[in-house]
C-alpha cells in the first residue's frame, strides 16, 4: 500500500487580512429557555479541532524540545498558526477576528497544548491580554488594538503581577497618576508572559490610594514602545521554556486618556472579568499537557517488558495510566461546562476555577506518574515525558493558584447552599 | 481561457496513519469506527486546483472556479466539506453505498462532467486504499479525452496544458489540448491546511447531492474479492557466517537465487 509515502507536511499560504464577513449567527443559543447539553461536538467543532490537532503534529510536536532546550521563541510558527487563524480566536469579527467562543477556543487550546504547553502559552498569552478589551474597550481602542492584532502576527501581554503581589491583586503599587491631558505609570511588573514580545500591554495600575480593592484599580492599553519602558531579561524558567516571560519596568510612561480601559477605577473588575474567559482555556491545556502525558506513558507501557510482560500488564503500571484518564475526562468536561456556561451568557467564574484547579491538579499527576511509567528513562532528556513535568508545574500557579481557586470555589459553594 | 471550470474528484479513504486490520470475517479491511479523511493525492489535486484559480485572479488573466465531487456513501460529504474548507468553490456528492469500483466511479464522473462541462477533471493518481489508478484513465477513455497521469507539474497555455510526468524511466514533458484529465503524484505540490476562517466559511458553500441511481449509471461491480489476508509476520534475520553460508541460504531457503 502506498499509504506510508504520502507526505504530512502542509502548505500554509498567507492570509490576507480582510476582516471576515458576518458569518454564521453563533451557533448556541443565548436564551435561559433552550438550554439544550450536548456532549459531542458540532461538524464545525470537529473541523476546528481537526485543524488545532493536524498543526500540532506536523508543526510543533517537530521543534518543542528545540525550542524548550534554547528557550528560543517560536517566532515563525506563531505566525503560522496566525495565518491559519488559530491566535487572536476572540477577536469579534468586527475588527477581523473569528469571534470564537471560549468553548471552541478551548478545542484549539488543548489540542496546542499537547504539542508543546509553552508554545500554547505564547500563543494563549494574547488571548489573556486580549480579553480585558473584548470585556471593557469602546469601539475605537478596539479598532485600534484588536484589529492591529489580526493584520499582522503581534504579540500582546496581560501586565499585572508585580513581584511584590501576585495573589494579592489589592496590594499592587505600580501607580498611574493623572497628569494634564494624560496619566503617567510608575511600577514594576513580573513573569509577564510575551513580556519582550508584546506590541502593547494591559496593565493593571493603582489610581486612588485610599479606595477600597474594587474601586482602586484601572486598566490601561499601554504602547509597547512607550517612552520609559524597561524590558527585563528573558527568566530562565523551570518549564514551558519557550515562552517569553520578563520583568517590566514602567518609569513616567505617558497613556493617553483614550487608552483608560472602561472608567477611572473599574480596572480590577475588568482584569478579574477576564480570567471568566481565560481560564478555562489555560485548563483546556493543563486538559492537553496531561493528554500528552498519558498517550506516551501508554505507547511506552505497551512496548517496554519486564517480568515477562508488557509493563501496561503490570496493574501498578496500567492503574497510573487509568488515574490520568479519569482525570482528563473530568477536567476536560469542566472546561466545556464553564465554556458552554460563558457562550450562553451565564456567569462562569466558580465553574472556570473548578476547571482550572482541577485541570492543573490532573496535569501535573499525570506528568508526575508518566515519568513514573518509564522509569529511568523518564528522568532523561531524550525521552518526552521529563518536559512534560517540568512544564506542568506553572499550571497549579499561573492565571490563579490553586490556593485561590479553592477560595472562590468555597466561597461559591457557600453561596450554593446558602442561597 | 478566461473562466475555466475545474472539476476535483476526491474520495474519502482509511486515513493513512491508521494501523489497518483484515476484519473478523476476513473479507475486507475493517473500516468501522476508523479514521477516514481525503485521500492524500485527492488533497494534492484539490490544493492544484486552488493554485491555478489563486494564479489566474493574480495575473488577472482570467478567473476559475473549483468544483469538488466525491462518489460515495453519506460520509462523503466529510471530504467535501474538507475541500470547501481549503478553498473549493462547491461540492457535488454522487450518493451510493454500494461499492463503487474505479470502472462505475469513472462512469458516474462522466455523467458529472457532462452536466457540468468542466475544461479539467483533476484526480488523484490512485486512492490509498485499493490502489487501483485506474479511475482517471478510465474516465479519459469513456470521455475520449487527452490524459496526463502521474504529474508533478502543470502550466496552463492557451486552451493547453503542459504536465510534466513522473514515469518509470524518469520525468516525461507532454503537452495536451483542453479539456483534459490530470491525474495528481507526490511532488505535485504539498497541500495547504484548512484555515480557522475558512473552516467557517465553507459552511455557506453550496453541496449539492444526487442519488447515483438517478444518473443512469451501470455501477454493478466487475470485480469480486476472494480473499483478504494479513501478510506473512516478518522473520526475524540471520547472521551467516560465510559468503557460501550466504548463496546456500539464498538458493535453498529463500529461494531467490
Amino acid at each position: 500500500m502506498l499509504r506510508s509515502a504520502t507526505s504530512t507536511l502542509r502548505r500554509i499560504t498567507a492570509v490576507k487580512a480582510a476582516p471576515v464577513q458576518q458569518v454564521a449567527v453563533r451557533s448556541f443559543s443565548s436564551s435561559m429557555a433552550s438550554q439544550n447539553v450536548s456532549f459531542g461536538l458540532s461538524e464545525d467543532q470537529l473541523a476546528i479541532q481537526e485543524l488545532a490537532r493536524k498543526f500540532t503534529e506536523d508543526e510543533i510536536i517537530p521543534i518543542a524540545a528545540h525550542h524548550d532546550r534554547t528557550g528560543e521563541y517560536p517566532t515563525e510558527l506563531i505566525r503560522k498558526a496566525w495565518e491559519l487563524g488559530l491566535v487572536n480566536t476572540h477577536v469579534p469579527q468586527k475588527y477581523g477576528g473569528l469571534g470564537l467562543g471560549v468553548f471552541d477556543a478551548s478545542l484549539v487550546s488543548e489540542e496546542l497544548a499537547y504539542g508543546c504547553s509553552g508554545i500554547q502559552t505564547a500563543i494563549e498569552a494574547n488571548g489573556l491580554a486580549e480579553a480585558p478589551l473584548i470585556v471593557a474597550a469602546n469601539d475605537f481602542q478596539m479598532k485600534k488594538y484588536l484589529g492591529r492584532m489580526t493584520e499582522e502576527p503581534l504579540m500582546a501581554a496581560y501586565c499585572v503581577t508585580e513581584p511584590g503581589a501576585g495573589s494579592d491583586v489589592a496590594g499592587l503599587q505600580t501607580k498611574a497618576v493623572k497628569k494634564g491631558d494624560k496619566w503617567v505609570i510608575n511600577g514594576q511588573k513580573m513573569w509577564i508572559t510575551n513580556g519582550g514580545k508584546a506590541n502593547w500591554y494591559f496593565v493593571l495600575a493603582k489610581t486612588d490610594a485610599n479606595a477600597k480593592a474594587g474601586q482602586a484599580f484601572t486598566g490601561f492599553i499601554v504602547d509597547g514602545d512607550s517612552k520609559g519602558i524597561t524590558i527585563g531579561r528573558k527568566e530562565q524558567n523551570m518549564g514551558q521554556r519557550a515562552s517569553d516571560t520578563r520583568g517590566i519596568t514602567f518609569e513616567d510612561v505617558e497613556v493617553p486618556e483614550e487608552n483608560v480601559l472602561g472608567k477611572v477605577g473599574q480596572g480590577f473588575k475588568i482584569a478579574m472579568g477576564a480570567f471568566d474567559i481565560t481560564r478555562p482555556l489555560v485548563a483546556a491545556g493543563a486538559v492537553g499537557l496531561a493528554r500528552r502525558a498519558m498517550v506516551e506513558a501508554t505507547k511506552y507501557a505497551v512496548d517496554r517488558k519486564t517480568m515477562g510482560k508488557a509493563i501496561i500488564d503490570h496493574q501498578a503500571v496500567s492503574f497510573m495510566i487509568a488515574d490520568m484518564a479519569i482525570g482528563i475526562e473530568a477536567a476536560r468536561q469542566m472546561v466545556w461546562k464553564a465554556g458552554w456556561l460563558k457562550d450562553n451568557g451565564h456567569r462562569n467564574t466558580w465553574e472556570a476555577s473548578i476547571a482550572k484547579a482541577l485541570a492543573s491538579d490532573v496535569a501535573v499527576k499525570s506528568a508526575c506518574d508518566a515519568v513514573q511509567v518509564f522509569g529511568g528513562a523518564g528522568f532523561n532528556t531524550e525521552y518526552p515525558v521529563e518536559k512534560l513535568y517540568r512544564d506542568s508545574k506553572i499550571f497549579q500557579i499561573y492565571e490563579g493558584t490553586s490556593q485561590v481557586q479553592r477560595l472562590i470555589i468555597g466561597k461559591g459553594v457557600v453561596d450554593r447552599v446558602m442561597k | 481561457m478566461s473562466n475555466l471550470r475545474i472539476l476535483v474528484a476526491t474520495k474519502r479513504v482509511v486515513d493513512y496513519a491508521v494501523k489497518i486490520r483484515v476484519n473478523a470475517a476476513g473479507s475486507a479491511v475493517e473500516t468501522a469506527n476508523v479514521k477516514h479523511s481525503m485521500n492524500p493525492f485527492d488533497e494534492i489535486g484539490t490544493e492544484q486546483a486552488i493554485q491555478i484559480k489563486e494564479a489566474l485572479a493574480k495575473s488577472k488573466a482570467g478567473t476559475a472556479e473549483v468544483v469538488v465531487v466525491s462518489c460515495g456513501p453519506s460520509k462523503s460529504q466529510e471530504t467535501l466539506r474538507t475541500a470547501l474548507a481549503m478553498g473549493a468553490d462547491r461540492a457535488i456528492h454522487v450518493d451510493s453505498d454500494e461499492e463503487l469500483q474505479p470502472l462505475a466511479v469513472a462512469k458516474l464522473l462522466k455523467a458529472v462532467v457532462e452536466k457540468e462541462k468542466p475544461d479539467m477533471v483533476i484526480l488523484g493518481k490512485q486512492a490509498i486504499d485499493d490502489d487501483s489508478n485506474q479511475t482517471g484513465q478510465m474516465l479519459a477513455g469513456l470521455l475520449n479525452w487527452p490524459q496526463a497521469t502521474f504529474a508533478s507539474k502543470v502550466e496552463l497555455g492557451d486552451k493547453s496544458m503542459t504536465v510534466t510526468r513522473e514515469v518509470d524511466g524518469g520525468v516525461e514533458t507532454v503537452k495536451t489540448p483542453l479539456p483534459a484529465i490530470l491525474t495528481t503524484d507526490l511532488r505535485l505540490n504539498v497541500p495547504r491546511y484548512a484555515s480557522l476562517p475558512n473552516i467557517m466559511k465553507a459552511k455557506k458553500k453550496p453541496l449539492a447531492k444526487f442519488a447515483a441511481a438517478d444518473l443512469g449509471v451501470d455501477i454493478k461491480p466487475r470485480l469480486q474479492t476472494l480473499k483478504i489476508a494479513e501478510p506473512p509476520k516478518r522473520q526475524g534475520g540471520k547472521l551467516v557466517e560465510s559468503v557460501d553460508d550466504l548463496v546456500d541460504k539464498l538458493k535453498n531457503e529463500a529461494k531467490v537465487l
